[in-house]
């Protein structure tokens, strides 16, 4: 008799749709037992009522303190939910605040953790399988074996849905104390002059551009392509474009006619925000480079090769 | 105010290196791997240094397993003394938590930073697991930090572009993610410095482990569609491609 429980994820009034993905995971693990949501912050119902489609029960912590997150304030009710409700396995998203808050309550509840799992199995002790070194190679790894277990979840991977009706429970449950972090407000992102989730050819630029007097070659790419440049996050934390440029989990997502990923190696984080162009194309020197995963179209090459000439090719079609 | 500072930073395999499955298929071979200082905890150990520069105080640099040449890196950098703990935790960040937790029982602290992840392992777990057994405010995956009178304010990052402005009282923990700062290189005069300065070892007991690898493969993949030949023959196939699709 499994008691699982998934933490749903609201942010900006939403409910994430990951939230649903941990109740399709929850449900599919728990054999006998229950998949149990849990929805945390101030005027719930209406995401409480989503939940329940997919979940045997779903449990509202609710309070005007909890308005905002708070990583101190999501564990204190969590840990009064959980002293009486035993749970077996808490499913938390691989969000930035899941993943913030997971590792406090797991040390809380004494519980092992394993982060960003894509795999999960019970079936013979307990087993986790995740992504290492940013996406190169997977992992199996056994969990010692524990009363309870915490694991934040990578979104986008349990997507085959199931549909349950369960009920909606008032836990009754308020914060016990004031957090000692104290939350101030929300960044609103840069805007820049260029908006790359508009364009519909994007010429994108990654760490194996090496330099930044080499975002010229790209520039010149996209002119003659009439599309945008962009860029994975290392060519943005070095500062050789602008924050608003980058694609990825952090950045933007965009979804244009072309995507051309130029020595980009294609980590879960860049991915989500590209893999919905209609085309991709991809140069990179690497033949295992995740990145050919998702492109339609992959040249193992040098970069500096192959854009030179894919230029020259252009103006003389264009005229 | 001043404030004593300590760094988490590992020696860590680079994923952009020479990646194979060692022979036991529980491990990836050491052969090919290039380490180096993991690229979060460089952004980590320039923000202390930057905080000492700014508001005096110590930086003290911990490393646990094999960690000498990034410990010696971070002195360069411009850190006052460095700790290793020589204990192979291996993937199991609860264990390299407890390690640190117990080297630094006798320490003194304002602020713990350590990186978002470790660019080898990605658990993003050892520093919000030491918050919590020290019980202390944390934040990740910060991208701005701001030292006031007995507290840090800090913007950590969300999805889509967005921050989350929050203040903690000293003493905290925080991890940084990457693109906060531009951290400086390694000067000789900082190379030959860092000579001088300590380099402790402090040999703990950090318990048992909770997570064992089971199992290290290659993902499977659907592969792309892959254009051979010359760059002009590449180059020419690519635009047979866009021209199909109304690109150009
Ligand atoms: C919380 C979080 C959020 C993140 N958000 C984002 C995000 O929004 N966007 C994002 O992009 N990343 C994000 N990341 C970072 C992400 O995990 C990767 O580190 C990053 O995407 C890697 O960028 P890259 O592919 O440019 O660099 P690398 O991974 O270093 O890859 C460079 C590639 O270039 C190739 N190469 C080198 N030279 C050449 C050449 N001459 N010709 C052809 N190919 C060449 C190499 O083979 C390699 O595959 C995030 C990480 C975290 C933890
Ligand atoms: N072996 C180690 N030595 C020192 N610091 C470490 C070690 N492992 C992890 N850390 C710190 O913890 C952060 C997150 O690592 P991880 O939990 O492995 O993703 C790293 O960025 C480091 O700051």
């Amino acid at each position: 008799m499994m008691r699982v429980f998934a933490i749903a994820e609201v942010s900006s009034g939403e409910l994430d749709p990951v939230s649903i993905e941990l109740l399709n995971l929850a449900n599919a693990i728990k054999g006998e037992g229950s998949a149990e949501a849990v929805v945390i912050g101030n005027n719930l119902s209406e995401f409480a009522g989503e939940l329940a489609k997919h979940a045997d029960k779903v449990w509202k912590i609710e309070d005007g303190s909890l308005e905002n997150y708070n990583p101190e304030m999501y564990v204190d009710v969590l840990l009064q939910l959980f002293s009486r409700e035993k749970p077996d396995v808490v499913l938390i998203p691989n969000s930035s605040r899941g993943a913030e808050f997971a590792p406090l309550l797991a040390v809380k509840l004494s519980a092992p953790i394993v982060t960003d799992i894509v795999g999960l199995d019970f079936s013979n002790g307990v087993k986790a399988t995740r992504y290492i070194f940013q996406g190169k190679l997977l992992v199996d790894v056994l969990v010692k074996e524990s009363e309870s277990y915490v694991f934040t979840v990578r979104q986008g991977v349990f997507k085959d849905e199931c549909r349950v009706e369960g009920e909606v429970v008032d836990s009754g449950i308020k914060p016990s104390a004031s957090p000692k972090r104290e939350f101030v407000g929300i960044v609103e992102p840069e805007a820049g002059e260029v908006d790359i989730s508009q364009a519909d050819i994007v010429v994108s630029v990654g760490r194996g551009i090496d330099d930044a007097s080499n975002i010229e070659l790209a520039e010149e790419l996209a002119e003659v392509l009439g599309g945008v440049v962009a860029g994975s996050r290392p060519v943005i934390d070095s500062g050789w474009l602008p924050k608003d440029r980058q694609v990825g989990i952090s950045g933007k997502t965009v979804k244009p006619k072309l995507y051309l990923a130029l020595g980009i190696s294609g980590a879960f984080q860049h991915i989500m925000g590209m893999k919905d162009s209609e085309l991709i194309i991809a140069v990179n020197k690497d033949p295992e480079a995740p990145i050919f995963g998702v492109a339609q179209y992959g040249i193992v090459g040098d970069l500096f090769d192959v854009v030179p000439a894919l230029i020259e090719k252009l103006r003389e079609v264009k005229g | 105010m001043t404030l004593k500072i300590i760094v988490l930073a590992k020696h860590a395999a680079d994923p952009e290196s020479e990646i194979h499955v060692s022979a036991d298929g529980k491990g990836v071979d050491e052969k090919g791997l290039v380490f180096d200082i993991n690229d979060w905890d460089r952004y980590a150990i320039e923000e202390a240094i930057r905080i000492k520069e700014e508001h005096g105080g110590e930086v003290v640099v911990v490393g646990v397993g094999y960690a000498d040449d990034t410990l010696r890196k971070c002195l360069a950098m411009g850190a006052d003394r460095a700790i290793k703990i020589p204990l192979d935790s291996g993937m199991d960040s609860y264990m390299t938590a407890m390690a640190v937790k117990e080297a630094i029982a006798d320490e003194t602290f304002d602020l713990i930073l350590a990186g978002l992840m470790s660019q080898d392992y990605n658990n993003a777990l050892t520093g919000p697991i030491l918050a919590g057994m020290l019980d202390i405010p944390y934040a990740t995956a910060v991208t701005s930090i701001s030292v006031e009178d007995g507290k840090i304010r800090v913007v950590r990052e969300l999805e889509g572009g967005y921050g989350e402005e929050n203040t903690l009282p000293l003493p905290a923990l925080i991890t940084v993610q990457s693109g906060i700062n531009e951290p400086r290189y390694v000067s000789i005069m900082g190379i030959k410095r860092a000579k001088t300065k300590e380099l402790k070892e402090i040999s703990v007991d950090a318990g048992e482990g909770r997570i064992q690898v089971e199992k290290v493969y290659v993902p499977p993949v659907e592969k792309a569609e892959l254009i051979e030949g010359s760059p002009e023959e590449i180059a020419e196939k690519l635009v047979e491609i866009l021209k199909d699709r109304g690109l150009i």
